[in-house]
């Protein structure tokens, strides 16, 4: 792993995050956190594991992101829509709120024994290795999630139904 | 390429002297070149080809003044279209406006990065490199929605909104038969999915089974949608949205959309001929063309490989180009609501049934059988073929223009 380039992508992972929750426009926001998947993709490459760096991209950038801009676009929000009323006092509290985090995260980053990553074995993170993995050793999470899904395609169906009926 | 590379190098003194990255990196940046002149060039051609077989399926002429034939007609539009101011509406919102072609420029080429050329005219031969070309693509869907929203304009926000609803919908049929043609390979690499067919036409897997070959039309159909060529070209329906999501786009700009449009529609013939139609596969060809030229060197010899695979492809995945634009001129557009009925009422259920269908058949049948079923297929095949030329000779001997028109006399 390149710590030049382990760096660069996590430098624009945190700062695009960053900027998109100080967005006021969601269209802005939502093409930063875009931009940070792709960075994080980045960084899965580096690891070797390609195969989840694509599915990153394809999952969440492709198509959770565009059915969030889908979604945006939609509601179709004006200028003043997305003023908010000034509220100093919660202002005050995430500033406080904010700042204890961010100190006791240098505190306990500095505590941590530096670590070299670990050479990466031949064939690690191929498609077949993980396909291999998810059918032997974790099938039954695997199988499991599946399940889960299946449940959550069902529900989303159903409550899709619903409105038609009334 | 790394293969090719490492030939070169071996062969040329000068190339040795430096730095093995050096080279390697100077060749990727020419191939890649080679790449963008091929789109360039690609999409003025197949813009003109495009006008002139629309003129010929409406009996009318099409454009034959620029040059011979009007072969430098899209030079012509291409000039004219630099040459017009770069206008970027007033509320539109000025960084996602300028930032969107960029996102569709940048998706459409690293598409190519894994279309492999030949067997080692290849940017990068991923592990993972079917799977990649799908996730890319988000890229051009994210630009497309951008360029609608940030026009700031009822049309493209339209066109916008059409094109994501389209894409992600159709991903899932293409991506269902992608799975089954990567079943049936038993690889994800491109490559890979080349090499386990074969030259022969009762080798390539859309003739393997009746499934992989049911399988094609909803490839098919899903990557023209995507593409938004028609009859699903909802995005830029002009009859309904001026030019949906690219309207208040010109000057370079709209080039650029333009050029996507274009590479996109040589995608869609690549990657068909990819998964279904062998590929670069050439069987004895390039040793034919060797022995014919009389090669010695390896690395002449090479090149004459590669370039003989070349050809290959090139020719399946323009033929699948021009039906594509035939298609375009034949059928009529279909409406919102159609297009969505196509793919969740239908392709999505015949894509999980061949899938599902295609397991059982590779568990259960042996191999005999499935040699004889090809063979079989691959008749039909030769039918469906015969008859679709047959249908074209036909519409070209009787509806031919009645217009006499000599342009050099």
């Amino acid at each position: 792993m390149n710590p030049y380039f382990f760096y660069a992508f996590a430098t624009i992972t945190v700062l695009m995050v960053v900027l998109m929750i100080l967005q006021k426009n969601p269209i802005t926001g939502a093409m930063c956190l875009i931009v940070s998947f792709f960075s994080l993709a980045g960084l899965y490459v580096l690891l070797e594991a390609h195969f989840i760096a694509v599915l990153q991209i394809l999952v969440y950038a492709g198509a959770i992101m565009v059915l969030f801009i889908f979604v945006i676009m939609f509601l179709n929000l004006k200028k003043e829509d997305l003023k908010t009323g000034r509220r100093p006092f919660y202002q005050f509290a995430a500033l406080i709120a904010s700042g204890a985090l961010v100190t006791f995260l240098v505190v306990q980053y500095t505590k941590i024994p530096p670590v070299s990553f670990p050479e990466s074995v031949a064939g690690f993170g191929t498609v077949e290795a993980i396909g291999s993995l998810m059918f032997s050793k974790y099938v039954i999470a695997f199988e499991v999630i599946g399940l889960l899904l299946l449940v959550g395609i069902i529900g989303a169906v159903l409550l899709g139904k619903k409105e038609n009926h009334d | 390429m790394q293969p090719f590379i490492d030939q070169i190098i071996s062969e040329c003194e000068i190339l040795q002297g430096l730095p093995l990255w050096f080279s390697y990196l100077i060749f990727q940046l020419i191939f890649c070149g080679i790449i963008f002149v091929f789109v360039a060039v690609f999409a003025m051609l197949a813009g003109y080809a495009e006008r002139r077989v629309a003129g010929r399926i409406q009996s009318r002429i099409g454009p034959n003044r620029v040059g011979p034939q009007g072969i430098l007609q899209s030079l012509a539009d291409g000039i004219k279209v630099f040459l017009k101011e770069d206008i970027i509406p007033t509320h539109a919102d000025h960084i996602l406006f300028r930032l969107a072609p960029y996102f569709i420029f940048i998706g459409m080429f690293l598409s190519f990065v894994a279309i492999p050329f030949s067997s080692q005219w290849v940017i990068a031969d991923l592990d993972i490199g079917i799977f990649y070309l799908l996730a890319v693509e988000s890229l051009v869907v994210i630009g497309i929605v951008m360029s609608g929203w940030a026009s700031n304009n009822k049309w493209s926000l339209l066109g916008g909104m059409r094109s994501a609803a389209q894409i992600v919908s159709y991903e899932v049929p293409v991506a269902l038969t992608i799975l089954l043609v990567v079943m049936y390979s038993g690889t994800m690499s491109i490559q890979g999915i080349i090499m386990a067919q074969g030259a022969a036409p009762w080798n390539w897997n859309i003739f393997q089974t009746p499934f992989l070959f049911v399988a094609f039309f909803p490839l098919f159909m899903g990557s023209l949608a995507e593409g938004n060529r028609m009859p699903f070209d909802m995005p830029e329906a002009e009859s309904e949205l001026v030019s949906g999501y690219n309207t208040e786009y010109s000057g370079f700009r709209f080039v650029i959309f333009f050029f996507a449009e274009f590479s996109n529609l040589y995608l869609i013939g690549a990657l068909a001929t990819v998964l279904f139609f062998g590929g670069w596969q050439a069987g004895p060809l390039p040793d034919f063309v060797n022995g014919l030229l009389g090669i010695e060197t390896p690395l002449s010899a090479a090149i004459v490989k590669n370039l003989v695979e070349l050809c290959v492809f090139m020719f399946k995945s323009l033929c699948l180009v021009f039906i594509v634009i035939q298609l375009r001129w034949t059928l009529p557009r279909v409406r919102v609501d159609q297009l969505m009925n196509i793919c969740w009422k239908y392709l999505v259920p015949v894509a999980f049934f061949n899938l599902v269908v295609m397991g059982i058949w590779m568990v259960v049948v042996p191999e005999y059988v499935t040699d004889i079923v090809a063979l079989c297929m691959t008749a039909c095949g030769v039918l469906l073929l015969g008859y679709f030329f047959y249908r074209v000779a036909w519409q070209l001997k009787n509806t031919k223009a009645r217009l006499r028109f000599n342009p050099l006399s």
